[in-house]
């Protein structure tokens, strides 16, 4: 297994983002975190980089990529993996790119960093990347200015940087949320391409149930920071078994709001919203049970 | 502009002295003391006329700039040196390093900064350097204070959060990633640094406490000139005038850059 998340707890101050999450990810493998906003898919995306914003902390839990510990490896050696072995694609490609320095300096630097090229070799391989994802001139590309590339010319940027080293884990958090949609499907198309030829491992961020179906061979559904359901993609969109997920799939509407966990949770986190509420809903947090193969679902239905 | 025009032509003054001037900027002609301005029909020997002791205040004007660049300059150059990496470090890393550093710099600045920089000359003696020292040691937290807040703004930003993902550590971010993004606020900072610098050196000559009696600047010339105010009145009133130009030139440059150079104030008259 390549990566391997165990009962991953992280708090900011007295809010708890993510409750005892926990998943696997083989060699090659796509899982799609799902969740609507703040239910905390982007905080487990940031925790398995350890980049958690301030004042973000990994309460408990374990986070164990190709055998090591990433919870205990001190900082030096996880900067030695970062953007080596884990690579992460951001969500708005203008914000991540700085404005202050040609494209061409700051897509070079994970590639000097970790693979000492030289700036020149650096441009060299980056060219190549940007033109295997359709730029039509990259060396045009490199000598310009974040502002004065489209938004899709950005994201490819930040796609290749994410791919140059060769990572064995990618983190695309949102990567097209910030794109117009005939660009999405470009990009996705892209990323979709680069990922099955490399076989890198991805954990793919998104509440967008489109992308899912299509990118993605696992899907763990996160609501208020739990983990509700897991399964195969095909699984989740044909038999989806929490009422939550029951709901995403079909697009039922939901009243009221995801509610925000200050501790651990007493009561199922969804029980305000379910159309199919019990007594104990509102007693006992529910336990990710099994329900088939490589399916587990936190719900008292089951 | 008109602050550029005034940076200019002070610079031009500094460096040019020795060849624009009419006469020794010392030299003493005690036959003709307090002579009147051309316009007030001088002589066009002493085209500003000459203080109490007969030295040509053109002469002495011209050169008093010298010092004045001298001392922005340099003053402004060490501030920024000093307080800009105390600025990077307390806003990136935070926590105790940042809460103990503002501490700092609250105590520092809550010292009055014209007494601080008065007993910090009378502990160094005069001197064009210990003019300069004593400025950095007063203004430093300046920088410190500002370069901060905009770090705390900087480091939130995706591309700092980017280059952590891809492995750089600290340093390197702060160098390379932040620094160049200050660069137009440091820009702004420093003309304004300037202007101050000048006052305080100017300060400092007026009470005697700046730079070497030899050495003309306009605060010792406004202190001279001082006395003899009804009998002479140009004596005082221009190294006053060069004085004032000069920090309202270095204000309206740093005004005028900021303008340029922070989209968030850019007007559609500064476009």
């Amino acid at each position: 297994m390549l990566l391997q998340v165990k009962d991953l707890t992280v708090r900011y101050g007295g809010h708890l983002a993510v409750w005892e999450a926990g998943f696997t990810l083989g060699e090659g493998e796509v899982l799609g975190l799902v969740g609507e906003s703040g239910a905390g898919k982007s905080t487990v995306g940031r925790a398995l980089l350890r980049l958690l914003p301030e004042p973000g902390r990994i309460v408990s839990g374990a986070i164990t990529f190709k055998g090591r510990d990433l919870l205990a490896l001190p900082e030096a050696e996880l900067r030695a993996l970062r953007g080596a072995e884990i690579a992460l694609i951001p969500q708005d490609p203008l914000a991540a790119l700085n404005p202050a320095f040609r494209i061409g300096l700051q897509a070079t630097d994970a590639l000097a960093l970790h693979r000492g090229l030289s700036r020149r070799e650096g441009k060299g391989v980056m060219a190549r990347l940007l033109a295997r994802m359709g730029i039509a001139d990259p060396e045009d590309a490199l000598r310009r200015y974040p502002h004065e590339l489209s938004g899709g010319m950005r994201q490819r940027v930040l796609i290749a940087i994410a791919f140059s080293c060769g990572p064995s884990l990618l983190v695309a958090d949102e990567p097209t949320t910030s794109l117009d949609v005939t660009t999405q499907a470009q990009i996705l198309r892209l990323l979709d391409g680069l990922r099955s030829e490399t076989r890198v491992a991805t954990c793919f961020i998104t509440h967008d149930l489109g992308i899912v179906a299509h990118l993605t061979h696992r899907v763990a559904i996160l609501y208020a920071g739990c983990l509700v359901e897991q399964a195969p993609t095909e699984t989740i969109l044909t038999a989806p078994r929490h009422p939550y997920t029951r709901a995403l799939v079909g697009s039922l509407p939901l009243d009221g709001i995801m509610p925000a966990l200050q501790g651990p949770p007493q009561a199922c986190p969804f029980s305000d919203r379910c159309p199919e509420r019990m007594a104990i809903c509102d007693t006992a947090h529910p336990p990710l049970k099994s329900v088939g193969a490589g399916h587990q679902v936190a719900c008292h239905l089951y | 502009m008109a602050g550029v025009l005034i940076g200019v032509v002070l610079c031009a003054a500094a460096i040019l002295a020795p060849w624009l001037t009419p006469h020794d900027p010392n030299r003493q002609d005690l036959s003709a003391i307090r002579q009147p301005p051309v316009w007030m029909d001088g002589a066009w020997d002493h085209p500003l006329g000459t203080d109490s002791l007969g030295r040509d205040l053109l002469s002495r004007l011209l050169w008093s700039a010298r010092v004045a660049v001298t001392v922005a300059l340099g003053a402004t150059l060490c501030t920024a040196v000093i307080g800009t990496p105390v600025g990077l470090a307390s806003g990136y890393f935070r926590g105790r390093l940042d809460t103990f550093l503002m501490r700092v710099v609250d105590v520092w600045m809550s010292i009055p900064a014209v007494l601080l920089a008065i007993a910090l000359m009378a502990v160094l003696g005069v001197g064009l350097l210990k003019v300069i020292l004593a400025i950095v040691l007063v203004d430093w937290t300046r920088f410190a204070r500002v370069i901060r807040g905009e770090v705390l703004a900087l480091r939130e930003r995706e591309f700092v959060e980017a280059s952590r993902a891809i492995g750089l550590g600290p340093f390197r971010i702060m160098a390379e990633e932040l620094l160049p993004n200050l660069v137009p606020l440091l820009i702004v900072l420093a003309s304004l640094e300037m202007a101050i610098a000048v006052g305080v050196e100017a300060l400092l000559s007026f009470v005697g406490l700046g730079v070497e009696a030899a050495v003309p600047s306009w605060g010792s010339m406004i202190a001279e000139g001082r006395g003899y105010l009804l009998v002479g009145w140009w004596g005082m009133t221009l190294p006053m005038l060069a004085l004032v130009v000069t920090v309202v030139g270095f204000n309206l440059l740093g005004e005028g850059l900021r303008e340029r150079l922070d989209p968030r104030l850019r007007t559609e008259a500064a476009r």
